[in-house]
């Protein structure tokens, strides 16, 4: 039972998870996204897309990283290079990809295509309780869990992602220093949206292999109110996506079970849930358990007088 | 041997601005080059040309006698110019190790973090500094962060170090040991570009000064060709500097009175620790002490912005502890903010509306729900002119004006109902002298009227000039009062490192 | 060789009033290929948008008809963009308005058409302004982000309705479709000229002009003009600046409330699933292109309309989804960002790099 419900939280809670940390990378550079859930239906579009064309689940991955990169270059390129407003312009982006997946998608619906399979993983699947949900899974899972480890290697071992993270906190700062702001600010937003693509496509591609207008359901704004949940580190952000995971799986388990609750009240419960988690967070962050990003929604213009 | 920095004819607007106009200096290697001028003669902008961050309209800057072109910052880096601006650039939440790694050159992607502590601990070492460096940068004190910025430079190697007001931040003696640091770097052959309006420091180590003023730079001097008044001279020009006099009235009735008051910031430290303060009507009280060590705390308390964690405010002896901003504002308490343009102003709004965005909702402003647009221009005009504000156009937004400007509108805004208690946070940072001497002669008026001032300044001349008495603070608590008249410089310098207790000369 | 970018001077009022008509032209332009990408002509589909919402009576009281709500909605957006606030949640506003002027009209039994209409816009504005009110309490009290909460709201508000629709309201007699009741005569607003247009669009009007006068000519308006130019400001001049974020996410809500109240009031006289398709996400765009200014509202709001009418008709024509509105309204708001910044800025190509 335990395993059963662990194993619909993993599976869950993936998409928002690929979701979060691609708002963290946005936002780490110091660009709000708010076009997450546009990104998530053009990845999941795109995913399933190129895999029914194709027929290998890789080419499908692959494409919906690359239409979300293209979709989030435009939010990239209104922010950083012309200092649009963040918001407005990611509200856009949501917009832009909920009507363009609507008219592509039009004659995707109802197509069908093979799925993922499970690859148990030797030795550690067959571990009691957590094996089989974290172990025998798919490779898209796998790529998440290692995806965790890569952003937080970027971010506090590498050159770059201090640079990223500079970018964040202050601009200035990383321009005295050399750094390229714009260009590195606008591959944070582009490739940050790439993976929010690949959460996108896990709904099409592993949760419910087709595409359904709309498909996201809002998983997109549960993300970025995730990242605040995650203090903007990616391994709280795994914590996170499978809270949400968590709550997903046994809602849909008590519907299964037949309970006399409302089916319409049950579906509240994840994004309940979300607000509160949020008003939790923020009230955590400004006690000082965390900072956000100090330029966090700010656009840098260097002739700026000071 | 080709001067190491030529600079030609360099021109540069912003929009309504000429910030720069034919501005042309040179620097030899090994020497220390001043670059002097009041505030708003267009030292910093030249400078942020120089390292890249502007770019220029016309002019041009060659290096060893090659022409170069900045398009940013990278590119003067790489020519080997290096630049600690007056407002660091830091990343508080980022260790010192970071802070400074981000700055090296050459550094790979995947690097060794061992090596490059050792590397940087060796330099901080070598100049007997005291610093931790996985220390996140916003624990530090601000005349550490300032070392820190001047390590990037050195670890960079950089040829030309340009630093821009560096001891505003500093005490006397902080500052003295900085220029000896900067003694070595010459003699180690490199050059320096020192920006100050302060006269001392200028006599002590420039071997050239160049003045600049309203854009323009007037002459170079060699050392020894100068003193201290043809600098003065040269650099105020035949400006109007408004006369003041101030007449000591300070009575003994006590206005305000702060006990043992406590502040925490976000972080959960402590800004103002037990601090204890008296304000006598009339006087001017001037409080020194290094930025960061609780001014600001102590102006948001006053009014209201901030809560305080213990202790007692008492306003004629009554208790404004914790009363919010508009109580305060009742209470008689007006205040100049330190960051004008932060929190002074609505930036998108016209100066009218600045100017009654206290008072509003006043029976002089409204009828019942409604605004009265007559009289909130009849009072726009009479303030215009008697603070003679230069506001351009009828309904231009704010931030379009000058920072003297800015500060006139704050100021007349504030001493429109004649208050009580004015606090005053570095009234005449970034302002000209004749600005400036303006800001103090409102304030001298103001004291002649029976208005207190806590005057917070990190000038010591503008405090010892203006002050009836100057309180010390360090660390969030009250060092000690001392006696303007009575006093010197070290002395103060000692007790704002929290070296020497009050002295017991003043009352 | 290098761009860079340089501030003009103050820009030309020509210029900023000019951006919203250049960047809807660029968009429709765009939208073409789009068109053109899905099998449709776009100059056709152009032509049909126009001649099905305005080319007749017919075609213009219904593009009234869907200027109604948007106007509502985009007042209620524009109040809260004044104070830099952002309510994203008009959507799940006009669900709870709707719902709670439903309940008014299913369950309280009033027989006076006056004291009914009184009872069911109250509970509307109410009910909406409470809805967002919660995101303004968060926010007063916590700094909690607005737009995040307002959001999730929405679904929240979306799953409600259908909850009650679907379930305890559902009427008996209604074959299991998930609507309620009929309204009786007294819980109905008064239609015009035949057609399906009501008073809720004069109530709308009315709205704007009240807006307009409380935005630039009250205390109120102009306390709301500084939190927003800058809140920090605000608070030092001793001004209340949460209790205002409170206030005016309620009123906020509460306009957007009343949209609810209109739709079913003046148009579907029943609550039932999927009451506005979107009208709330649609405000954000008026909002933005109106520059908040409340005539702007009603302008921009009914070129909306016109689009809203016309998109209806090309899913006839051409079985074109619904959602391509958005698309549509998401190219907008690229360009008017993208215009914003050539009114700003412009860009001049310099020397640079270190052998330039």
């Amino acid at each position: 039972m335990v395993e059963i419900l662990l194993d619909a939280t993993v599976r869950a809670g993936t998409p928002i998870l690929f979701a979060t940390l691609g708002a963290i990378i946005n936002e780490r550079a110091g660009i709000i996204n708010l076009g997450i859930e546009g990104l998530m239906l053009i990845g999941a579009l795109g995913g399933f897309a190129g895999t029914y064309l194709t027929g290998s689940l890789l080419t499908g991955v692959m494409a919906a990283f690359l239409c979300a990169f293209v979709a989030g270059a435009i939010h990239g390129f209104i922010t950083v290079q012309l200092r649009g407003n963040q918001i407005v312009s990611g509200l856009a982006l949501t917009m832009f990809g909920i009507g363009m997946t609507a008219l592509f998608g039009k004659g995707m619906v109802g197509m069908t295509i093979e799925g993922f399979e499970r690859i148990a993983i030797p030795g550690l699947s067959l571990l009691p309780v957590i094996g089989k949900p974290f172990f025998n899974q798919d490779w898209l899972i796998y790529f998440s869990f290692a995806l965790v480890a890569l952003i937080w290697l970027f971010f506090y071992r590498t050159r770059w992602g201090l640079a990223v993270r500079t970018l964040g906190e202050n601009p200035a700062a990383a321009d005295t220093c050399g750094v390229p702001v714009n260009l590195y600010r606008f591959l944070a937003v582009t490739i940050g949206s790439g993976i929010v693509g690949i959460g996108g496509a896990y709904l099409s591609l592993a949760t419910t292999p087709m595409w359904i207008e709309n498909m996201s359901a809002g998983r997109g704004w549960i993300a970025v109110a995730l990242v605040i949940f995650a203090s903007w580190s990616s391994p709280r952000a795994l914590l996170g996506a499978y809270l949400f995971g968590g709550i997903t799986a046994m809602q849909l388990r008590f519907q299964a079970m037949g309970t006399s609750v409302s089916a319409h009240i049950l579906q509240m419960l994840p994004y309940f849930f979300t607000i509160v988690v949020l008003v939790v967070s923020t009230i955590r962050l400004q006690k000082g358990a965390s900072q956000q990003p100090e330029s966090l929604g700010l656009s840098y213009d260097r002739e700026d007088r000071k | 041997m080709p001067d190491l920095l030529q600079i030609e004819n360099i021109r540069k607007t912003f929009p309504g601005v000429v910030a720069l106009d034919d501005v042309s200096f040179s620097v030899s290697p090994g020497e220390i080059h001043t670059l002097l001028g009041e505030n708003g003669a267009g030292k910093s902008t030249l400078m942020n040309v120089l390292t890249g961050l502007y770019h220029p309209d016309r002019g041009s800057i060659s290096i060893d006698g090659e022409e170069v072109h900045f398009a940013s910052p990278r590119d003067s880096l790489a020519r080997g110019i290096g630049m600690v601006h007056q407002h660091f650039m830091l990343v508080p939440a980022h260790s010192v190790f970071e802070n400074i790694l981000l700055a090296l050159d050459n550094v790979p992607n995947f690097f060794n973090r061992k090596e490059y502590k050792q590397k940087i601990a060796a330099l901080i070492d070598e100049f007997g500094l005291d610093l931790d460096l996985d220390s996140p940068v916003w624990k530090l004190s601000i005349g550490a962060q300032q070392w820190i910025e001047l390590i990037k430079l050195l670890m960079r190697d950089c040829r030309l170090l340009i630093l821009d007001e560096p001891t505003a931040v500093l005490t006397p003696q902080e500052a003295d040991r900085l220029f000896t640091v900067l003694e070595r770097l010459k003699k180690q052959g490199k050059s320096i570009i020192f920006i100050s309006h302060k006269m001392r420091e200028v006599m002590k180590i420039s071997d050239r000064v160049t003045i600049l003023k309203k854009g323009h730079s007037i002459t170079t001097l060699q050392r020894g060709d100068y003193d201290e008044n043809r600098l003065a001279s040269l650099m105020i020009g035949n400006d109007k500097i408004p006369q003041w006099q101030k007449n000591l009235q300070m009575s003994d009735e006590i206005v305000l009175e702060i006990e043992k008051l406590s502040v925490r910031n976000d972080r959960g430290l402590s800004d103002l620790e037990s601090f204890d303060l008296q304000l006598k009507k009339g006087e001017i009280l001037g409080i020194a002490g290094v930025a960061g060590n609780g001014q600001k705390a102590l102006a948001e308390v006053l009014t209201g912005l901030k809560n305080a964690n213990s202790g007692k405010i008492l306003a004629k002896g009554e208790d404004i502890t914790n009363s919010d901003a508009k109580k305060s504002y009742i209470a008689g308490i007006a205040h100049i903010p330190e960051d004008r343009k932060s929190i002074g102003i609505a930036p998108d709004m016209s100066v009218d509306e600045n100017l009654i965005m206290k008072s509003f909702k006043s029976g002089a402003f409204s009828r019942w729900i409604f605004q009265d647009k007559g009289a909130i221009r009849r009072n726009a005009s009479e303030k215009i002119e008697q603070f003679a504000i230069k506001s351009g156009p009828d309904g231009t937004p704010v931030r379009y004006l000058s920072g003297g400007n800015i500060q006139k509108v704050i100021i007349a805004r504030e001493l429109s109902e004649a208050p009580a208690v004015l606090v005053a946070l570095y009234p005449t940072r970034g302002l000209d002298i004749g600005s400036a001497e303006y800001v103090h002669k409102v304030i001298a008026d103001g004291a002649d009227e029976g208005m207190s001032t806590i005057l917070i300044a990190e000038d010591l001349d503008e405090l010892l000039k203006l002050s009836d008495r100057i309180a010390v603070m360090f660390r969030g608590q009250l060092v000690g009062y001392v006696d303007p008249r009575n006093t010197t410089r070290e002395e103060i310098g000692l007790m704002m490192s929290g070296e020497k207790q009050g002295g017991a000369a003043c009352n | 060789m290098q761009l860079i970018t340089e501030r003009r001077e103050i820009s030309s009022a020509l210029f900023r009033f000019s951006a919203p008509i250049v960047s809807i032209a660029i968009a429709l332009f765009v939208a073409g290929f789009l068109l053109l990408a899905s099998g449709v002509n776009p100059l056709e589909a152009y032509r049909e948008i126009i001649i099905e919402s305005l080319g007749s009576m017919y075609g213009l009281s219904e593009t009234l008809v869907k200027t109604t709500p948007l106007i509502f909605t985009g007042l209620a957006v524009s109040l809260a963009f004044r104070m830099q606030i952002w309510n994203i949640g008009a959507e799940g506003q006009i669900y709870m308005g709707a719902m709670a002027a439903s309940g008014v009209a299913l369950f309280s039994g009033i027989e006076n058409h006056w004291l009914m209409m009184i009872a069911m816009f109250s509970a509307a504005f109410f009910c909406g302004g409470l809805w967002a009110g919660v995101a303004g309490f968060l926010r007063a009290k916590w700094r909690v982000n607005e737009v995040i909460v307002t959001l999730l709201m929405n679904y929240i508000a979306i799953l409600l309705v259908d909850y009650l629709v679907y379930g305890p309201w559902k009427d008996p007699k209604g074959f299991n479709f998930p609507l309620t009741a009929q309204f009786t005569d007294a819980a109905r607003l008064a239609e015009y000229f035949n057609t399906r247009l009501h008073s809720g669009f004069f109530l709308a009007i009315f709205c704007a002009l009240v807006l307009y006068l409380f935005m630039e000519r009250t205390v109120w308006g102009f306390e709301i003009k500084v939190i927003g130019s800058n809140p920090k400001a605000a608070q030092y001049a001793g001004m209340n600046t949460g209790l205002a974020i409170f206030m005016v996410l309620f009123l906020s809500g509460a306009i957007a409330g009343v949209a609810g109240f209109s739709e079913v009031a003046g148009l579907q006289h029943r609550l039932q699933h999927g009451i506005s398709p979107g009208y709330g996400y649609t405000a954000i765009i008026i909002a933005w292109l109106a520059n908040r200014s409340a005539i702007g509202v009603v302008i921009v709001s009914f070129l909306m309309g016109v689009l809203l009418v016309g998109g209806d008709s090309l899913q006839l024509l051409w079985q074109l989804p619904v959602a391509f509105v958005y698309a549509f309204q998401g190219l907008i708001l690229f360009f008017l960002l993208a215009s914003d910044f050539f009114i700003q800025y412009r860009v001049k190509l310099v020397r640079g790099g270190i052998h330039g």
